[in-house]
C-alpha cells in the first residue's frame, strides 16, 4: 500500500490505504498540520492545498488521486513568489483564531498564480469556497490586493 | 515565591508541587508542558534560568522576557491585548517579548468578572485585566529598579526602567535578565503607581498581533494539531439524539480493520481507537451500537416553540426590573403596541471541530487542547477518571474558534476517559457532523412586548417578558426562582419610559444549550429594537428621530446612534433599490449603533450591502483589534440573522454539515464602516456585542424595504413571505 507522491518538491512514500483523504495523510503521515480538517465534505475549504498547482480541497481527494502528483502546502509558501500572500496577511493582520487561513491562503495563492490582477468579483468567486468563521474577509480581500501588487511589482 | 525556575509555568502552580509538575510535563511534551512560543510550534525554553517576579512575568537570565496571557487566544486577540496591558507598565519593547497561556490555577489566573474562575468568556478580557495586569508589570518593573538600586547603592529615584533596561547615574545600566535573580527575591509592592493613560505608549496604540505569523505559515498549533509520543487516535460514536445511552455493540467488523488498536466505551458513546484518525474514523463507520435514546427521542422544534411560548403565559416569570404600574398603565391606555418574537436555536459551528489530547497514566493526567474554561477542565476531568483535581496539568492551545462553544467540557472528559481505558495518549477529534448534532445550542426565546403609547407617539408604559432556557442554570446551577443574568442583558435599554415591568421565564425545552457569542444580548436587542422601531412606525416617526427622541438622559447611546446615523448618511437617499435600518444597544459596558442597508431580490433573498457601526467601549487596548471583533461580529451575527437555525425532529438534530447550516461566505459579506469614540471611559467588551445588533438593524431596514415586520429569525424568504 505505499504510494509515492512529491510534497513541498520533495519526493515523499506513504503508507495508507489509497482512498485516504491526502488531507490526513499530509497531516497523520507526514506530519505537516498546517492544513486544517473543517468539514469533511469539500464545504469549508480549511483543507485546501494546491494539486499539480491547482487548489483542490485535500479532504475529497484521496491518496491514490495524488499518487505521482505534486502536493503544495501552506508550509511551502515561504522563501517563493507567494511569499507576498505571507506578508500581505501579516500586514494587515487578517487572522482571528487562524484555523482557516492555510486554506484561505491555498486558494488566494492559486487565483494570484492565475490572474495578476484580480477585481473584487474575482477574489469573491475564487474565494468563496473557503469559509471564515470570524469573519475575516474584508481584510482577506485587502491583502490579495496588497499582495497582487506586490508581486507585479516585487 | 521568589525562586529560580527552569518554566514559567512552574511558579504559577501553586498548589502543585514542581517536582511534580516538571515531571507532568517532561512526560507530555518531552519538555515543559506550558509555554507555547510565539510560533506556536512548541515549548518557549529559555537557556538558563528563569525567574518570576509575580505570577504574570517571567525573566530569564539571558533577556528572554515571558509575559502569561491567563485568556485563550481563540481570536479575539487576548494573546496580544493581555501581554500589551503588563508590557505598558514593565517598559518592555513589545516585539521581543513571548507570551505564554495561563495553566488551570483560579487563584492567580481567575477572572474576577466571572466570579473567580478561570474561563474565557462574556467579553470580559480586557475588563477583568485592566487594572489587574497594568499593576503586575508595574510591580515587576518596581523590583527590577529596587534591585538595580540596591546593587549600584543608588537611591531608586535615580533610576529609570525603559525597554528592558535599568539604567543609572554615570552611565550605569543592566537589563532585566541581569536583575532578574535579585529582583524575585524582592517583597511584591502591593499598590504600585501606575502611568497616567496620557502617558500610554503602546496601550490604546494599533499594534500588530503577536500571533499573526504563525496564523500565515501553518505553524500555530491548534489542539487538532498536538502530538504526544505514543499517542493514538480516537473517534467517537455518540447517540444520535443527545443523552441516549449505550445498550450493546458489535465492534467485530470495526476491530478486524487497519490500525484498529482497541474499542472501548465510555459514557458517552463508543471510541474507536487507531494509528490514525482516518483510520479510526472509518472503523467507527462499521461500529454496530445499540442505544437507549432516552427522554430525548421524542423531541421537535415545533414542540420545543410551542412550549417556549406557552411558559410565556403558564409559567412563573422572575421579577428583573419594575417602575410604576406597567401593566395597568397599558390596560388602560388608549392606544396599545404589541408584539412576540421568536429566535430559533443556533450552533455554534467552530471551523476547528471539538478535539483533545489526554494522557491518563500513574495517577496523573495531562491535557492538552482548546478550551475557554481551564479549571473547569480539570475539575471535571478529574471528577470523570477518580483522581484529585490537582493531578491533572493542562496546556491550552490556540483555539479553532469558541464562540462559547469550548465553555463546555464534553469533549475534554471524553478524551481523558479513552485515554484512561486504553492507558496511552489519546487525541479523539470530532468530525463536523459529531460538532454540529452534539453541540450545546444557542437556546431558542419567544419574547413578549407591549407599550402603551401617548398622544406624541412615545411610551407611557412598556412591559418585556423573555421565555427562554438557561445557560447558566445547566453550567453552573441556580435556584429555580432565581433570575439568569446572562438571559436579561441589554434587556433594559437606555430610552425613557416611565413605568416598565421586565421580568423571564425559564423554560427547559430537553435539549441541551450553551452560551453563544453575545449570549442573551441577541435575543433581547432583537425584541427590544425590533419593537421601538414598531413604536416609531406606530407614532409615524422616523426610527433614527423617535429613538433619539427617548435619548435625553442616555447621552453615551445618543452619542453613538448620531455617530452611525451620520456616517452611513440616515437621512439622505439611498442608493437605488436600496434601504436601512437602524439599532442601538448596549453590552459589556460597550454602547453600540448600527445602521445596516440592503436590498431584497425578488425571490426575497436579502442581501446586506453595507454596515455602519459606532461603538463607544471606553478606553481600548488595541483599535485594530476593535475593529476587527467588529468585523467579525457583524459576519457571525449576519449568518445568524440571515440563515441560522438549528431544528430537531425525533430527538436528532436535522442539520449536519455547512450544506444544511449556512455560514456567511466572502462574496455575502458586506462593506463595514466602523467608527470609534475616542473615550476615557473604563474598558468595555469588544467581542460579541456587534453579533447582537446587527439582527435587529436588517430586521428594520426589511421593514423599511418591504412595510413587513420580521419578529422572528432568520430572515429567510420563506419566513419573509409568511410574515
Amino acid at each position: 500500500m505505499s504510494t509515492t507522491l512529491k510534497i513541498n518538491g520533495k519526493p515523499t512514500t506513504v503508507n495508507a490505504e489509497p482512498d485516504t483523504p491526502l488531507l490526513w495523510v499530509i497531516r497523520d503521515e507526514v506530519g505537516l498540520t498546517g492544513t486544517k480538517f473543517g468539514c469533511g465534505a469539500g464545504l469549508c475549504g480549511a483543507c485546501t492545498v494546491q494539486l499539480d498547482g491547482v487548489a483542490v480541497r485535500s479532504c475529497q481527494t484521496s491518496l491514490s488521486a495524488a499518487a505521482g502528483k505534486s502536493v503544495a502546502t501552506i508550509e511551502s509558501l515561504a522563501g517563493t513568489r507567494d511569499e507576498a500572500l505571507q506578508k500581505a496577511w501579516i500586514a494587515h493582520d487578517v487572522p482571528q483564531c487562524g484555523y482557516c487561513q492555510s486554506g484561505q491562503l491555498m486558494s488566494a495563492a492559486a487565483l494570484l498564480a492565475r490572474n495578476k490582477n484580480p477585481s473584487d468579483a474575482d477574489i469573491d468567486a475564487a474565494m468563496s469556497g473557503n469559509i471564515c468563521r470570524c469573519g475575516t474577509y474584508g481584510r482577506i480581500k485587502a491583502a490579495i490586493k496588497t499582495a497582487a501588487v506586490q508581486m507585479n511589482h516585487g | 515565591m521568589t525562586h529560580p525556575i527552569e518554566d514559567p509555568a512552574v511558579q504559577s502552580l501553586d498548589g502543585l508541587s514542581r517536582r511534580r509538575f516538571l515531571q507532568a510535563s517532561a512526560a507530555v511534551s518531552g519538555g515543559l508542558l506550558l509555554g507555547i512560543s510565539i510560533g506556536g510550534a512548541g515549548p518557549a525554553q529559555a537557556a538558563g534560568m528563569m525567574y518570576t517576579p509575580n505570577a504574570w512575568v517571567h525573566i530569564a537570565d539571558d533577556n528572554t522576557i515571558t509575559l502569561i496571557s491567563a485568556r485563550s487566544e481563540m481570536g479575539q486577540g487576548v494573546y496580544t491585548s493581555m501581554p500589551m496591558l503588563i508590557a505598558e507598565e514593565l517598559n518592555v519593547d513589545f516585539r521581543t517579548i513571548k507570551v505564554a497561556i495561563a495553566p488551570p490555577n483560579a487563584k492567580l489566573y481567575g477572572n474576577a468578572l466571572l466570579g473567580g474562575t478561570q474561563l474565557t468568556g462574556g467579553s470580559t478580557s480586557v475588563r477583568d485585566g485592566w487594572e489587574k495586569l497594568r499593576v503586575a508589570g508595574a510591580q515587576v518593573r518596581m523590583m527590577l529598579v529596587s534591585a538595580a538600586a540596591q546593587q549600584w547603592n543608588v537611591p531608586e529615584a535615580q533610576l529609570r526602567a525603559e525597554n528592558g533596561m535599568v539604567f543609572g547615574p554615570d552611565g550605569k545600566k543592566a537589563s532585566y535578565g541581569a536583575l532578574a535573580e535579585a529582583a524575585s527575591k524582592l517583597p511584591v509592592p502591593e499598590k504600585p503607581a501606575l502611568k497616567d493613560p496620557s502617558q500610554f505608549t503602546l496601550v490604546g496604540k494599533r499594534t500588530p498581533r503577536l500571533d499573526t505569523p504563525a496564523k500565515t505559515n501553518g505553524t500555530a498549533e491548534f489542539g487538532i494539531d498536538v502530538k504526544l509520543p505514543g499517542m493514538v487516535y480516537a473517534s467517537l460514536q455518540q447517540c444520535p439524539v443527545i443523552g441516549g445511552k449505550v445498550t450493546g455493540f458489535d465492534a467485530t467488523q470495526a476491530k478486524a480493520m487497519p490500525g484498529v488498536i482497541d474499542v472501548v466505551q465510555i459514557p458517552d458513546g463508543v471510541a474507536v481507537v487507531a494509528d490514525s484518525w482516518w483510520r479510526a474514523k472509518k472503523a467507527r463507520d462499521a461500529l454496530h451500537v445499540q442505544w437507549d435514546e432516552g427522554p430525548g427521542a421524542g423531541l421537535n422544534t415545533t414542540l420545543m416553540y410551542a412550549g417556549t411560548q406557552a411558559a410565556a403565559s403558564g409559567g412563573t416569570p422572575i421579577p428583573l426590573k419594575a417602575i410604576g404600574d406597567a401593566d395597568a398603565v397599558i390596560k388602560s391606555a388608549t392606544k396599545v403596541v404589541s408584539a412576540d418574537y421568536v429566535m430559533p436555536l443556533l450552533s455554534h459551528s467552530p471551523l476547528e471541530p471539538m478535539n483533545f489530547t489526554a494522557w491518563v497514566h500513574d495517577g496523573k493526567v495531562d491535557l492538552v487542547g482548546p478550551t475557554q474554561w481551564q479549571d473547569g477542565a480539570a475539575g471535571a476531568v478529574a471528577k470523570a477518571v477518580g483522581l484529585p483535581p490537582e493531578n491533572v496539568a493542562l496546556r491550552t492551545t490556540f483555539l479553532g474558534g469558541g464562540f462559547g462553544r469550548r465553555i463546555d467540557l464534553d469533549f475534554i472528559i471524553q478524551a481523558a476517559q479513552i485515554s484512561q481505558a486504553v492507558g496511552k495518549p489519546v487525541k479523539l477529534v470530532w468530525t463536523r457532523e459529531d460538532d454540529m448534532t452534539h453541540d450545546f445550542y444557542r437556546p431558542m426565546a419567544f419574547t413578549q412586548m407591549a407599550a402603551a403609547v401617548g398622544a406624541d407617539g412615545k411610551p407611557t408604559a412598556l412591559t418585556f417578558r423573555l421565555s427562554s432556557q438557561s445557560v447558566t442554570g445547566r453550567i453552573f446551577g441556580l435556584p429555580a426562582g432565581a433570575s439568569d443574568p446572562l438571559m436579561t442583558e441589554a434587556a433594559i435599554t437606555g430610552y425613557a419610559i416611565p413605568a416598565a415591568r421586565y421580568d423571564t421565564v425559564k423554560h427547559d425545552i430537553g435539549l441541551r444549550v450553551g452560551y453563544w457569542r453575545s449570549v442573551s444580548h441577541a435575543l433581547n436587542a432583537f425584541s427590544n429594537e425590533s419593537f421601538f422601531d414598531e413604536l416609531a412606525a406606530a407614532a409615524g416617526k422616523d426610527p433614527y428621530e423617535y429613538r433619539m427622541s427617548l435619548l435625553g438622559s442616555s447621552p453615551r447611546y445618543a452619542n453613538v446612534l448620531k455617530l452611525a446615523a451620520d456616517k452611513a448618511g440616515w437621512g439622505t437617499k439611498a442608493p437605488a433599490g436600496h434601504h436601512r435600518g437602524i439599532a442601538l444597544m448596549e453590552g459589556y459596558d460597550t454602547y453600540m449603533a448600527q445602521v445596516a442597508e440592503i436590498s431584497l431580490d425578488k425571490a426575497g433573498h436579502i442581501k446586506v450591502h453595507k454596515v455602519t457601526v459606532a461603538a463607544d467601549l471606553g478606553r481600548m487596548v488595541n483599535p485594530d483589534t476593535v475593529e476587527a471583533q467588529i468585523q467579525s461580529s457583524i459576519v457571525f451575527g449576519l449568518t445568524a440573522a440571515l440563515w441560522g437555525e438549528i431544528t430537531v425532529d425525533k430527538g436528532r438534530v436535522q442539520q449536519t454539515n455547512f450544506d444544511r447550516y449556512r455560514l456567511m461566505r466572502m462574496n455575502e459579506a458586506p462593506q463595514i464602516d466602523i467608527v470609534l469614540v475616542d473615550s476615557k471611559e473604563k474598558p468595555g467588551g469588544i467581542g460579541e456585542p456587534a453579533t447582537a445588533l446587527i439582527g435587529p438593524a436588517v430586521g428594520n431596514a426589511l421593514f423599511a424595504a418591504t412595510g413587513k415586520r420580521l419578529r422572528r429569525m432568520p430572515f429567510t424568504p420563506e419566513n419573509i413571505a409568511s410574515s
